[in-house]
């Protein structure tokens, strides 16, 4: 408490009231500074093993994707595999593969068949080079296989780590998540810097280099469909996939979101998505609903389909049916 | 011009001149931030794995504290209002060191923000022409704004008081006031865009909710009070700076009512989530009770309500008059609120993930230290800045030591 003001100001100047720069205090002062240097070049140490690989003076200048010239993303994409095959020991073929004119993808899921054997899971592992410890280790993969308890959708029961040995269990059903290609996505909305957007063709995308690591877009996503690399990539050279383009598989950075882009790589050249290629039941289902004639489109139209979490107002390009 | 590079000459030296104590303290605040530094050096190198975040609880400490402290930044609103607006001459003995203290935690809200990013080094992407920046769309860029529009305004107006009482000049109030009243409006607006970055996001129903930006603020309201009235004790023990009681009153009355509100609205939460408890639910249970054996938050969060119930206690009793168990009721409050806005807010958020997995997250001793150094380093720069700013109040620092000194009671 000092409710008495007090009688007298200190009416003397800092100046006064202090030591004056004297030899003796120079010496102090400076040995002071000495130790204080010592000691932030003692905790800046750790520095010295960073990688300068990703600090190159073109990546910090590098544009946003869709600001390059086809000239820049050429180099870009020379620096990319020189870099790939340097740290992983695998030259890729890199590629920037365009949507297609005309083409608007969308994927149905038959819950009805997909009998829970991850074996999706893991072909989206083979194919887009995530990072990962073990062959076990899926926690990157893109899908993710719920199991179900009968009678309802009800997610917060469902089981991640049920062993796929055993499936089908009895009164259990199976849903794989991933990405669900929003058409009014929340990640691409919140993405401070633009580096992830939805491309013509529906599918949502991440410019790995352009991407600050700020986890908005996870936090934002109804689904859980976005990983972060929270440490350099781990992939042995003979489980790298080496035909990547460069807004899908090809081997992650440090410290950015990636994401499923339907592998892009392959469905923008007329093939099927790894996922479903692997699929024994049949239960996956692909294609171009702007095309009448395609599969995808007849499932639309002649089955009765939903999406996930309608509630959250996504919209989203994948859809859910149970069928024979 | 000369005036002024003398003057920051001046404030140089000063800033390296005290007693033992100063020494100490500053010696001590600067070893923790390099350690800090240091497990921030590490974590550069080997990425966010040095820390506890997961894909499932993919925020952590780092955005628990950023989101605190925001609301403490804000909260020096508490003292300009009753010094401009209603005109409190003893508000403004003051009000400058709340305004500095909005400087200090600012900054430590940006280090927090920068700490938390994988590519720190790609941070231009944010800044146009270089970047592009995702405004009106990403309230992330709102909020850059919001922050670095409310440092800016704090450090022009705390920086042109204190020249021009250096200069022993009446300031303009051309110079001062409007930005004094642009501020009061732009710190409730930075802890509101700093709510909106959950509330906007449906997918998670825990934070996708309106009473989210009304009890941030009113928990601001409380713990930037509550630290502002543990800085004047300090100041009054250590310095010959005059501090009268009736700020500090003024203060606790204030922090009285925010707490209230801020239990209400937390009540009001309760009863949504507990009384007819709905899939959206599993989060405050998760937080509260524990969901399917996990029950991770619990200590933390009953910590932070036995704290905030004692210190509401004390605020609301005649207790607090007494200016000991004001304190106690500063301390608990402040983390109390630090606890329930922090790992109470931003960890249920991710508890259960969207697809029902429940992942724990604990921060990691490396990621700890980083905050720490955080906190230190934020608490160092306060610490200089009363330093150099009281000498200038009370006169002892001054451009003509011929004229004669204010004495004792100074005020903005």
């Amino acid at each position: 408490m000092n409710p008495v003001e007090p009688a007298d100001g200190d009416s003397r100047t800092v100046e006064q009231a202090c030591s004056p720069l004297t030899r003796r205090t120079f010496l102090k002062g400076s040995a002071a500074s000495a130790v204080g240097l010592a000691a932030m070049a003692a905790a800046l140490r750790p520095l010295l093993a960073l990688e300068k690989e990703n600090l190159t003076l073109d990546a910090l200048l590098q544009r946003h994707y869709r600001e390059l010239t086809p000239d820049q993303l050429g180099r870009i994409l020379d620096r990319l595999e020189g870099e790939c095959e340097r740290t992983y020991g695998v030259h890729p073929e890199i590629r920037d593969i365009r949507p297609r004119d005309g083409t608007e993808f969308a994927y149905a899921l038959n819950l009805g068949r997909c009998i829970g054997c991850r074996k999706c899971a893991h072909a989206c592992l083979r194919e887009n080079n995530q990072s990962r410890d073990s062959d076990e280790d899926i926690n990157m993969s893109y899908i993710r296989v719920l199991e179900l308890e009968k009678g309802g959708i009800d997610l917060e029961t469902s089981d991640h780590y049920y062993d796929p040995g055993t499936v089908p269990r009895p009164g259990k059903y199976y849903m794989p998540v991933q990405c669900q290609q929003c058409r009014e996505a929340p990640c691409t909305k919140v993405c401070p810097v633009r580096a992830t957007w939805k491309e013509p063709d529906g599918v949502v995308v991440v410019d790995y280099n352009w991407c600050i690591g700020c986890r908005y877009c996870m936090a934002a996503c109804p689904y859980d469909a976005r990983r972060f690399n929270y440490s350099k990539p781990k992939l042995a050279a003979k489980h790298i996939n080496p035909d990547q383009g460069y807004l899908s598989n090809r081997i992650r950075p440090k410290g950015v979101v990636e994401k499923c882009t339907f592998c892009l790589h392959r469905t923008r050249e007329g093939k099927y998505p790894a996922c479903l290629e692997v699929c024994p039941t049949g239960a996956r289902v692909f294609g171009n609903i702007r095309d009448p004639d395609s599969e995808i489109n007849y499932i639309l139209q002649n089955k009765r389909v939903y999406v996930l979490k309608e509630d959250v107002g996504t919209r989203p390009r994948f859809y859910y049916f149970f069928d024979k | 011009m000369r005036h002024y590079l003398t003057f920051l000459w001046r404030i140089a030296r000063l800033s390296f001149q005290g007693g033992w104590r100063f020494y100490a303290w500053m010696t001590l605040l600067t070893a923790i931030a390099l350690v800090g530094l240091n497990a921030y050096a590490t974590q550069l190198v080997d990425g966010l794995s040095t820390t506890g975040m997961t894909n499932q609880v993919s925020w952590g400490a780092y955005i628990a504290n950023f989101t605190f402290l925001v609301g403490v930044a804000a909260a020096a609103v508490m003292l300009v209002i009753p010094a401009y607006v209603y005109k409190k001459g003893f508000m403004h003995e003051v009000v400058i060191f709340g305004e500095l203290m909005a400087i200090a935690v600012i900054i430590m809200c940006l280090l927090f923000v920068t700490v938390d990013l994988g590519h720190p080094e790609r941070f231009h992407h944010m800044i146009p022409p270089f970047g592009m920046f995702n405004w009106p769309g990403s309230i992330l860029s709102w909020d850059v704004i919001v922050l670095n529009g409310y440092l800016l305004l704090n450090m022009h107006i705390c920086g042109y008081l204190l020249y021009k009482k250096y200069l022993g000049r009446p300031p303009t109030k051309a110079f001062y006031i409007p930005f004094v009243f642009i501020a009061i409006a732009w710190a409730i607006s930075i802890h509101t865009v700093t709510a909106f970055l959950y509330v906007g996001l449906a997918g998670r129903s825990y934070w996708h909710n309106p009473i989210v930006a009304p009890r941030f603020l009113a928990s601001a309201f409380a713990a930037g009070p509550a630290l502002l009235i543990l800085t004047f004790q300090v100041i009054r023990k250590f310095t010959r700076y005059w501090i009268g009681d009736e700020p500090i009153f003024m203060l606790r009355m204030i922090m009285t009512v925010a707490m209230l509100i801020n239990v209400f609205l937390l009540g009001c939460e309760v009863f949504t989530e507990f009384y007819a408890p709905t899939a959206h639910s599993a989060a405050a249970r998760y937080l509260y009770f524990g969901l399917h054996g996990h029950g991770g938050l619990m200590p933390w969060i009953w910590t932070a309500v036995a704290l905030d119930f004692v210190g509401l206690g004390l605020l609301i009793t005649p207790l607090s008059r007494r200016i000991s168990w004001l304190n106690v009721a500063c301390a608990t409050c402040f983390l109390g609120i630090w606890i329930e806005k922090g790992m109470g807010l931003i960890i249920p958020g991710f508890v259960p993930s969207p697809l029902g997995q429940v992942v724990e997250y604990l921060p990691s001793p490396n990621e700890s230290l980083v905050c720490l150094g955080i906190w230190a380093f934020g608490a160092l720069l306060y610490s200089w800045m009363l330093h150099v700013a009281i000498p200038i109040m009370r006169g002892q620092l001054r451009a003509n030591p011929g004229d004669t000194a204010p004495g004792p009671r100074a005020a903005i």
